[in-house]
């Protein structure tokens, strides 16, 4: 027996030392799935996931532009009291200075904007750590919104029927069904054209069963979606932002020269700058961006609860965020993660969350648990590459 | 390089060095701690400004005002941290701050050129004889000897003339310094210049074509790996007393 014993459990070992990728988020969220499924079969109809994506749309814009702070190696506590600060201004322009809708939105993420900039300029000007500027900036931002919202007693109704829209309409049925086929096709048609191109280019084609795997997700994925959406009332325009703002954000961080300096700055920032890639810009530039959907996502919760309070973006706002992104892949020291993985992490949270609501938990074993994912996928990460960021041989 | 004086405050560092490198010459840097090699290299690189002294590349004055100036020189160094991206991949390292740009591009995106940058990433490393896992492979996944020769092919790559390499083989294994060696050879045959610091005399006299030896700061002879012993070099580095014999040799 003891002779036999360290064979397998080397294997089980070598398999566990590699890249793990999108695997465990993706086993996590099916396991979510079946197992609330099993305990109360509400949990996938209809009805339930399409609120469950309407309760993901904030944590998720959250979510995504924490994550591109993380890959800087750099992180930003603040996003939840920005989100906060944000709405409180929108409300105040919407519903007491009688500001249009349009033009309140955009004074809150400009407002958002300019945060990130007060912020990353002053940690990069002063070679300040992060945590820190954030941390006394989430404290700033908090007050500022105590003190614009104190004297509406803490709470301002947002009433204008355009605000309120975004968080509560849906798409006409057939704009949905046309928008799903759409993406199932240019999924697959993208994928198909890629494969010929890079074959007839002479360079070497992923393994055929992964592009196979890759098409059955882009068409199953959208299609899957429209169908249980179609059962209850279709589309929701939250729904559509989030996917704009992760297609964007996948673009620029898979494609474009910018999103490789994110990576490379996460890497090895010294190596990053002797080459001539201008850090400093860079990291302001994506404060600011983190800011501006802290802002974005303060606008929707203000829609989303028809209201904006103290409370808004307040508690475990950005921790939750942070720890989606950790969940989703993403890594604390920078370099690593991708916006597909940050996704996905905070459709485990609010998942999590939803399913421990649905069995009429409290709000402490939802807490508990998500902080025991938490451990479990850091963990899981550490094990994988054998302690070091990167993983590999050194 | 020419009468190349540098101080850092009291500490006179560089004191009227001079070093010159032929096209395709493997020049070797050696001496001991303390004798000038990597304030002389910085120099070179546009790190430090020397205080006096005439710097020229194909006999053209070169003004170093930094580290900008000696790359569009074709001066490029190659630093024993190999200023590597561990989380990414071969191809991405070679382009790493000078990535090839789409035609096609957005209102406000530059997209990457992925393919071309492969296609002319595999042809580099080809002439160069480097053989990797795949370029698609994490740098972090890669040998001591194939991260430095990614970092030599980024300076073949980016067209330069002059190359620098800091201790090359300082923290390599016989095989992985069997490679280094090839490759600095095929630079020469490229017509490369190349600057080889390094404490190594079996290093120096299995790959340079010449030496130069720094001590405290000036120049202590030039020597030819062909026609002279190693016992000479290293008594030029420590300055003891057959180095009147190699004096005759300058």
């Amino acid at each position: 027996m003891s002779a036999t014993t360290p064979a397998p459990r080397s294997r089980v070992a070598s398999l566990l030392r590699r890249d793990l990728g999108l695997w465990p988020v993706i086993i996590g969220l099916v396991i979510i799935a079946v197992g609330f499924q099993l305990a109360n079969d509400a949990f996938l109809s209809s009805r339930n996931l399409s609120n469950m994506i309407l309760q993901t749309a904030v944590l998720a814009i959250l979510t995504l532009g924490v994550m591109l702070v993380l890959l800087l190696g750099e992180i930003d506590l603040s996003i939840g009291a920005v989100s906060g600060l944000t709405a409180a201004l929108m409300g105040v322009l919407s519903a007491l200075a009688g500001w249009p809708a349009w033009a309140a939105i955009l004074a809150a993420v400009a407002l958002g904007a300019i945060i990130g900039l007060i912020q990353g300029g002053w940690i990069v000007a002063f070679r300040a750590p992060s945590f820190i500027v954030t941390l006394a900036g989430m404290l700033v931002w908090q007050g500022l919104q105590l003190l614009i919202l104190t004297p509406q007693s803490g709470q301002l109704r947002i009433t204008d029927p355009f605000i309120t829209g975004i968080a509560s309409s849906y798409l006409p049925r057939p704009a949905g069904w046309a928008l799903a086929i759409v993406i199932a096709l240019g999924a697959a048609g993208w994928v198909v054209l890629r494969r010929v191109l890079t074959s007839r280019s002479g360079y070497e084609t992923d393994p055929i069963a992964r592009d196979v795997i890759r098409i059955v997700l882009g068409v199953g994925v959208p299609i899957g979606v429209m169908v249980i959406l179609d059962g209850y009332f279709g589309v929701p325009y939250l729904l559509l932002i989030v996917l704009a703002i992760t297609g964007i954000l996948a673009v620029v961080t898979g494609s474009t020269i910018f999103g490789r300096h994110i990576y490379a700055v996460g890497g090895n920032i010294e190596a990053a700058r002797r080459t001539g890639i201008r850090v400093s810009s860079l990291r302001v530039v994506i404060f600011m961006i983190v800011a501006g959907l802290a802002a974005i996502a303060g606008v929707l919760s203000a829609a989303r609860g028809y209201s904006v309070s103290v409370n808004t973006g307040g508690g475990n706002t950005a921790l939750n965020a942070i720890a989606a992104a950790v969940i989703g892949g993403t890594s604390l020291f920078g370099g690593r993660g991708t916006i597909i993985g940050a996704l996905l992490g905070a459709l485990v949270i609010s998942s999590v969350q939803n399913g421990l609501a649905l069995l009429g938990q409290p709000a402490a074993t939802q807490v508990i648990t998500t902080g025991l994912i938490l451990l479990a996928a850091v963990t899981l990460d550490m094990v994988a590459r054998g302690r070091r960021p990167f993983g590999g041989l050194r | 390089m020419r009468s190349i004086r540098k101080s850092f405050g009291n500490v006179e560092a560089l004191r009227g060095v001079d070093l010159t490198v032929q096209p395709g010459e493997i020049m070797a840097l050696v001496g001991d701690n303390g004798a000038g090699k990597s304030t002389l290299v910085k120099t070179l690189a546009g790190v430090h400004i020397a205080d006096q002294g005439t710097i020229e590349v194909d006999g053209v004055p070169v003004s170093m005002a930094g580290p900008q100036d000696a790359v569009r020189a074709g001066v490029e160094t190659v630093y024993q941290d190999l200023a590597l991206c561990d989380n990414l991949d071969v191809v991405a390292n070679l382009y790493l701050g000078r990535e090839l740009r789409s035609p096609a591009r957005g209102p406000l995106a530059r997209f990457l050129a992925g393919k071309r940058m492969s296609f002319e990433a595999t042809r580099i490393l080809d002439e160069l004889a480097v053989t990797l896992p795949s370029l698609r492979a994490q740098v972090a996944t890669l040998s001591g000897g194939q991260r430095q020769a990614i970092a030599v092919g980024r300076a073949v790559l980016w067209g330069s003339r002059i190359v620098v390499l800091d201790e090359p083989t300082a923290a390599l294994g016989v095989q992985q310094t069997a490679m280094v060696y090839r490759l600095v050879r095929t630079l020469k045959e490229r017509g490369i210049s190349v600057v080889l610091i390094s404490h190594n005399m079996v290093d120096v006299f299995e790959v340079a074509d010449r030496v130069t030896v720094l001590r405290l700061g000036a120049n202590a002879g030039v020597f030819d790996t062909s026609t002279d012993k190693p016992s000479d070099v290293i008594a030029a580095i420590t300055g003891s007393d057959a180095i009147t014999a190699a004096e005759g040799l300058r």
